[in-house]
């Protein structure tokens, strides 16, 4: 069934490329319905889900048995919640009306496309397709930037994203095979992987394959200082683009940090547990510091991404830090970072939607040209304000049920970096202030005044994202009670 | 074997056909009017069929050596005919519409053909004089095939760089033979392999020195790679694409043969070899990064292909990827090559970089073609490309050059700027201040099938690789 899932949209996407040149709208219907596919076959997975140890719902069919490769997929209590979220975030993202150029059929076909490889990537249970789908998530993004995007600039934001993630690529290619290599018999197959552990003693080619790791997944996450790729890459991209890019790709580097090196190298992790910490505190503070500055909406939101992904590494590196001891805050910590994952990909999605919005309107996303949009749209306003009173962190809403589990979590190992992580969060909390005073408080200007409130699917879409949003912050049992299920074998070893 | 009445003619029948069809294409054009001399393309496919014909069964029975073991009838010399083969088939193809107009179009194709058998003899020789005669009579045919277009100045000068540049590598490879033969007194790869003393190392170092340098020539790797980019752009197009390719997959097998014989301890060929592995990757990259004119830039790219394939032969005989990844390597790389010279070949040889743009809204399939050719050159899955590059990282990893392997990693990332600077404007269309173009003209259906062909192969030799790593897997080099 899980298979279904990665094949249906890319069928999607081939039947609309060899459907006639049609209207938008009526494609437009046909992709959302093709994308809501997974999202159906993901609250399947999550009703089948039986909570325990090792994974679940696996499929698996030959591939290149020659070289120990599988196509191999299923799920456990971390991969199941970002394959929901990511399910739900395709629907919305290619619901949302964008201007398409006169080019829909190829949008559309390359957003199923992208949606069907982001699915095989948290699906995946072997390595060689993990890399497969994590490679070729590169490629539908780039064609996406490079045609969608905002002009000329787009172009290059475009080559910048594919040339820095394939650098980030390519370092993991080395790394899966460094590992693959050590295995005795070779395989790829995560499941035995993480089981028998072959690269994790200490010696300096376990280092090295951690290095190639972890630089593909900083890269991707994006860890300062590798993050210079994202912001050109979302302010030039078309908003559904960002959505899925900051909601869905961003994810595949800190879900690669604890897929693979926190279950298939627990030891050497520990030893760099630190530095990591060090990095992601640093992308908290320094993301939040940057965002502030921004006097663009859509730069400013990429910007608290940076900041956010701080958290989640933050907290995954907390739950690596020792192999033994401290269950507890590890667990708090490693739950809270994958929380934070699917919160963040909730509430950030919703923002660069919401950004194309204003976006659609005004063709500028400079905050200085807005204000008092308040009085011409309500629903744009209230939608905005709770995006970012979640994004911020405020107790009722999903961020907080993260962040403040990271940092429960963090405070027991690393005390300090939590204490400083912490500014990371008043920033955020002032420069989401200062952005709704300023775009939708104050002086109406004169050029605004036709504004146009959301129209049905923009409402729908938004109203999806923020009522998951609002559920998590209320009644987050039901999801940690998954996720806890995924965390505990990477504690209780 | 060397007191046998009768030769073992079954083991060449692959090469007398094809030396037989070379024969009679070149009777048909000597004899036949010129408005029927496009049939010579009929007749040497035909040849180049019945030699596919006759080199299938051969896959069956036992890989070994034969004629007084200085000829190899191993997997991987079969395997490196088959692809020869192939390419030759699609460069015929290509070479239809392109000469169509040419009177002394008959000819051309038997000298492709005679190319395609120094080739093939190359990839079986087992022995220095067999190697030699291989090099010899591709390069000899190769001159001719880049001077075809005999006014135009820029074939002559391509072909002049190649037949001097050839003559001082063959030259330095003839010296290496015969310093060789002085060490061992054989001249056979599976004598030397025995016969060579380790105490011997610095006359063994010149002589093997020497014959990388020959091969080089042939594969287009640094030193003796200068001559590549200039037969891209000055050569007749479908000549580039063949150029580029047949004499490589020859070249790589038999430095893979070669390299074995030699003793590790006091040659350190391994070092050589990865050496210029990164040197060429290294330099065709770099310098192809700001090229203009795409047959240039596929000319540069051929080159720093090589410098990826010279990974496997680093890896010989440490890692029991090398020789799987070789031939995987030569698979997917004979593909995308063909592929993207096919699409130069199918828009009549247009060369500039800035006429490609908008190409996909022109010509979608066109365009499609050369996203599989270069992402598969990358190696993005799932493409061919990707699963040679796999198998050849794996396989220098394995063999203790990790370094080597990072140097490609990066030099993978390098070589996506220029792939990238094509494939953007193609799909993005022209910048708002340039003009939109008519599109471009194109030749008939002769190229659009081939390239339709190796465009597909890459994608299905990519996601379907189980079958041919297994078949590779089994694969052995002679004298192993």
């Amino acid at each position: 069934m899980l298979t279904t899932a990665i094949v249906v949209p890319l069928l999607g996407a081939l039947l609309v490329m060899l459907l006639p040149r049609g209207r938008e709208r009526l494609l437009r219907m046909l992709a959302t319905a093709v994308a809501a596919v997974p999202l159906v076959i993901s609250a399947r997975a999550w009703f089948l889900f039986d909570g325990a140890a090792g994974f679940d719902q696996v499929e698996t069919v030959a591939w290149i048995p020659t070289l120990g490769a599988a196509y191999t997929v299923g799920l456990d209590g971390i991969s199941l919640p970002l394959v929901a979220m990511t399910s739900l975030l395709f629907v919305a993202a290619i619901a949302y009306p964008v201007d398409l150029r006169g080019q829909p059929k190829a949008y559309f076909a390359l957003f199923l496309f992208l949606e069907s490889v982001s699915l095989g990537v948290f699906l995946a249970l072997d390595l060689l397709l993990f890399y497969v789908f994590w490679d070729l998530s590169l490629v539908g993004m780039y064609f996406l930037i490079g045609i969608w995007g905002h002009g000329e600039p787009a172009r290059r934001a475009a080559l910048k994203f594919f040339l820095y993630t394939l650098a980030g690529s390519l370092a993991l290619l080395l790394a899966v095979l460094a590992l693959y290599l050590s295995s005795e018999p070779r395989t790829f197959d995560m499941a035995q992987l993480i089981a028998r552990r072959p690269l994790d003693d200490g010696s300096l080619a376990a280092s090295l394959a951690f290095a190639g790791f972890a630089l593909g997944f900083a890269i991707k996450a994006p860890l300062v200082p590798f993050h210079t790729w994202l912001p050109p890459a979302h302010v030039d991209a078309p908003a559904p683009v960002s959505t899925i890019l900051a909601g869905v790709l961003l994810k595949m580097g800190t879900y690669g940090f604890i897929r693979i090196l926190l279950a298939m190298m627990p030891n050497t992790f520990q030893r760099f547990a630190l530095p990591l910490a060090i990095l992601a505190v640093v992308s908290i503070v320094y993301g939040a510091l940057v965002a502030l500055a921004q006097p663009n909406i859509k730069r400013r939101i990429a910007y608290t991404s940076v900041n956010h992904m701080g958290y989640t590494v933050l907290g995954i590196a907390a739950a690596g830090a020792v192999v033994s001891g401290h269950e507890n805050a590890r667990t708090l910590a490693l739950v809270g970072a994958t929380v934070e994952m699917v919160a963040h990909g909730l509430i950030t999605g919703a923002l660069f939607l919401i950004a194309g919005s204003i976006w659609q309107r005004a063709q500028t996303y400079e905050v200085g040209e807005f204000g008092g949009l308040a009085r011409r749209a309500p629903a744009l306003t209230g939608l905005t304000a709770l995006a970012a009173f979640a994004s911020l962190g405020l107790p009722g809403l999903a961020g907080f049920v993260a962040e403040f589990q990271i940092f429960i979590g963090t405070f027991a190992l690393y005390p300090w970096l939590a204490a400083v992580g912490l500014l990371g969060i008043i920033i955020t909390a002032a420069l989401f202030l200062h952005l709704l005073q300023r775009v939708f408080f104050g002086e109406l200007p004169e050029r605004w005044s036709g504004w146009g409130d959301l129209s049905a699917v923009e409402l729908v879409s938004l109203t999806a994202l923020l009522l998951f949003v609002v559920a998590i912050g209320v009644a987050p049992a039901p999801l940690l009670a998954v996720i806890e299920a995924g965390v505990r074998p990477f504690i209780g070893r | 074997m060397s007191n046998m009445g009768a030769l073992p003619i079954a083991d060449v029948l692959p090469e007398l056909i094809l030396l037989g069809g070379a024969v009679s294409t070149l009777v048909f054009a000597l004899f036949t009017p010129q408005r029927v001399q496009a049939w010579a393309a009929a007749l040497a496919l035909g040849s180049v069929g019945a030699t596919v014909m006759a080199t299938v069964p051969l896959l069956q029975g036992s890989q070994r050596l034969t004629f007084a073991a200085t000829y190899a009838v191993d997997g991987a010399a079969l395997w490196a005919k088959l692809i020869i083969l192939g390419v030759t088939a699609v460069t015929i193809a290509l070479s239809v519409d392109w000469f169509a107009r040419d009177p002394r179009h008959g000819e051309y194709y038997t000298l492709l053909l005679l190319s395609a058998l120094g080739a093939m003899l190359l990839a079986g020789a087992a022995d220095l004089m067999q190697i030699t005669l291989g090099v010899l009579l591709s390069s000899a045919t190769g001159s001719v095939l880049i001077a075809y277009h005999r006014r135009s100045r820029r074939a002559s000068e391509a072909a002049i760089k190649y037949y001097l540049l050839g003559a001082l590598a063959n030259g330095a490879m003839v010296y290496g033979v015969v310093l060789m033969f002085g060490l061992a007194a054989t001249t056979t790869l599976s004598g030397l392999l025995a016969g060579l003393d380790a105490a011997h190392s610095l006359p063994l170092v010149a002589a093997t020195g020497l014959m990388v340098v020959g091969l080089a020539f042939k594969m287009g790797a640094v030193p003796a790679h200068a001559w590549v980019p200039d037969a891209a752009d000055g050569a007749p197009a479908p000549v580039a694409a063949f150029i580029t390719t047949a004499s490589k997959v020859a070249a790589l097998i038999v430095l893979a043969r070669l390299v074995m014989v030699l003793p590790e301890s006091s040659v350190g060929w391994r070092p050589l070899i990865a050496v210029i592995a990164a040197a060429t990757m290294t330099l065709g990259n770099v310098t192809a990064l700001w090229q203009d004119d795409v047959r240039r830039l596929l000319g540069w790219s051929a080159v720093s292909q090589t410098g990826y394939g010279l990974m496997a032969i680093v890896a010989v005989g440490r890692s029991d990827l090398a020789i799987p990844s070789l031939l995987y390597f030569l698979v997917a790389y004979a593909c995308a090559n063909l592929a993207a010279f096919g699409v130069v070949v199918e828009l009549r040889g247009e060369a500039s970089r800035q006429r490609y743009t908008g190409l996909a809204a022109g010509h979608p399939l066109l365009a499609l073609a050369l996203v599989a050719s270069f992402l598969s050159f990358v190696g993005i899955p799932p493409l061919a490309g990707f699963a040679a590059k796999l198998a050849l990282f794996g396989a220098t990893i394995d063999a203790g050059y990790s370094w080597l392997a990072v140097v490609a990693a990066i030099n993978t990332v390098v070589s996506l700027f220029y792939y990238a600077r094509m494939l953007g404007p193609a799909y993005f269309g022209p910048a708002e201040s340039e003009q939109r173009q008519e599109p471009l003209p194109t030749f008939g259906s002769w190229a659009a099938v081939s390239i339709a062909a190796t465009a597909t192969a890459l994608v299905v030799f990519g996601i379907w690789a189980q079958p041919l790593f297994a078949v590779f897997r089994a694969v052995r080099l002679l004298p192993d």
